[in-house]
């Protein structure tokens, strides 16, 4: 129950104030500008803006620096924002072949088509603290070797040549949007993939890994990982014909999960999918494992009754938002729920007291 | 009526290049045409769309920042820019020279305005390319002993 309590305006002014007095911190330090942030963080940045929902490496950039780099705060932030936004249209779906790859491994072919890239990564770092970082003014140069004209196609595409993996065809639907309409269950592909995509790096990074310990166990490989540029396009109806309206960063994991068959039907690899915004690997990885491992009913799996093939308890528990909404809701005054509360212990306990008492008599 | 593959691709490199880019090369042509606003530059969002392992069935993704821009020229050209971000004067700016490249001037801009924008897109792009391919693995098989 909800009573309108007036007063604590003056204190509540006064703890805005101090929070932007931390915020700034130090004032004998340089403040950090937005500029900084997105080309220093940029990492920070690219979470910020696949949870987010919004491709716009300035204002996450600005989001964490008004949040004192607390991401999720960052991120409801952007969300808030992004509600103000007029919606132009839709782009057509991306074509991830077409990329241009900063990275692309994958774990299942050695000598795959285009080569194993490794890009800008920390895998093969020792994990050792850098202390010439703490000593400012450091501008390493990448080196550079020929490229040649290598296209560099999809690995699941030569597994897929031959028939060992399951076919992804194009329905040819508008996709559900899960920002328009609310979710309803069971959902979509389409619209898990879009709250996947969204959702809390860490929720489903955890419930990735259950998967992998042997809550409903998909024997995931990464057939490819691949990061980096790709071309977005939109049907502009006052031309009448598409054009590049921009480009974007995309993480994309494709696994290669364990097979399905019958005395029917030929044994085939299933495939699990990942695509985030930025260079987001760890929850690329994580979203593709978590899609496979949701998809049992369509593959006619057993439900092992394992968390990550649980579409409700995934889907609804996945956004850092609405998560952190309802839970830091019980901090604010709940004087008059608690005041009922505590008048039926009281009520309670003089009962008990008072049978108590009559007993012993 | 101007040959849609082409606009396409000089639309599409307005879009993508960075704003600060466009106004350096824009201030040195040093045009100041006429026109008239037909949509004032406004900010949105475009919903970006993907497939369900590449090449399924679509689904959202999330949106990006777009900022649009109509107007007109004296002599009736219509110009559009739609341009990633959030720069209105980035969008203005792209929807004039879609507009000057229907007139007799286009092939000047082309020329001196697009060409090296389109240059600076493209050696940004083998840069990182050539940084990217410094990372390849180049296998070896070490020496089994067999013998």
């Amino acid at each position: 129950m909800y009573v309108a309590v007036k007063g604590g305006e003056a204190a509540i002014d006064n703890a805005h104030a101090w929070l932007a007095e931390e915020r700034r911190g130090d004032v004998a330090v340089a403040d950090l500008s937005v500029d900084q942030i997105r080309e220093q963080l940029g990492l920070a940045v690219n979470r910020v803006m696949s949870e987010g929902s919004l491709y716009d490496a300035g204002l996450a950039a600005l989001a964490i620096k008004q949040a004192r780099g607390d991401m999720i705060e960052a991120i409801f932030l952007i969300r808030a924002y992004r509600t103000t936004l007029p919606r132009f249209g839709a782009s057509r779906p991306v074509d991830t072949g077409e990329m241009l790859c900063d990275r692309r491994i994958s774990a299942t072919f050695k000598d795959v088509p285009g080569g194993q890239l490794l890009g800008p990564t920390f895998d093969y770092t020792h994990r050792l603290l850098n202390f010439r970082l703490a000593a400012d003014g450091e501008a390493p140069e990448a080196p550079q070797a020929d490229c040649g004209a290598d296209s560099v196609p999809h690995v699941t595409g030569f597994l897929n040549r031959e028939g060992l993996i399951q076919t992804e065809e194009d329905d040819a639907q508008d996709p559900p949007d899960l920002t328009r309409e609310p979710m309803e269950l069971p959902a979509s592909r389409a619209l898990r993939l879009q709250a996947l995509t969204r959702a809390d790096e860490g929720f489903v990074l955890g419930l990735a890994y259950s998967t992998q310990r042997g809550y409903a166990r998909n024997h995931a490989f990464v057939g490819e990982l691949r990061i980096g540029a790709v071309t977005v396009e939109m049907d502009i109806p006052e031309l009448g014909f598409a054009i590049e309206i921009g480009e974007i960063t995309l993480t994309e994991c494709e696994t290669v999960n364990q097979f399905t068959g019958s005395r029917t039907e030929p044994a085939q690899f299933t495939r699990g999918y990942g695509l985030v915004f930025g260079q987001t690997e760890r929850k690329a990885i994580s979203m593709a494992l978590v899609d496979r491992a949701l998809r049992w009913k369509e593959l006619g799996e057993e439900d092992q009754g394992a968390p990550a093939q649980d579409e409700e308890f995934v889907l609804m528990h996945a956004d850092n938002i609405q998560a952190t909404g309802f839970l830091e809701h019980i901090k604010l005054p709940h004087y008059v729920d608690f005041q009922s509360e505590l008048e039926l212990v009281r009520r309670l306990r003089a009962e008990t007291g008072a049978a108590l008492s009559e007993a012993a008599k | 009526m101007t040959d849609s593959t082409a606009r396409q691709t000089w639309m599409g490199l307005l879009a993508r290049v960075p704003a600060r880019t466009l106004e350096e090369k824009w201030d040195e042509f040093g045009l100041e045409p006429e026109y008239t606003v037909l949509r004032q530059p406004e900010i949105g969002g475009v919903m970006v769309r993907g497939r369900a392992g590449a090449t399924g069935a679509a689904f959202n993704i999330g949106e990006m920042t777009v900022t649009r821009c109509s107007l007109r020229l004296p002599d009736g050209e219509v110009g559009h820019g739609y341009v990633q971000g959030r720069d209105k004067s980035h969008a203005l700016r792209a929807a004039l020279v879609d507009a000057l490249m229907q007139t007799d001037i286009a092939e000047t801009l082309q020329r001196d305005l697009l060409k090296p924008l389109r240059e600076g897109l493209e050696a940004a792009r083998a840069n990182r390319a050539a940084k990217a391919a410094a990372t390849k693995v180049d296998f070896f098989t070490m020496a089994r002993g067999e013998d």
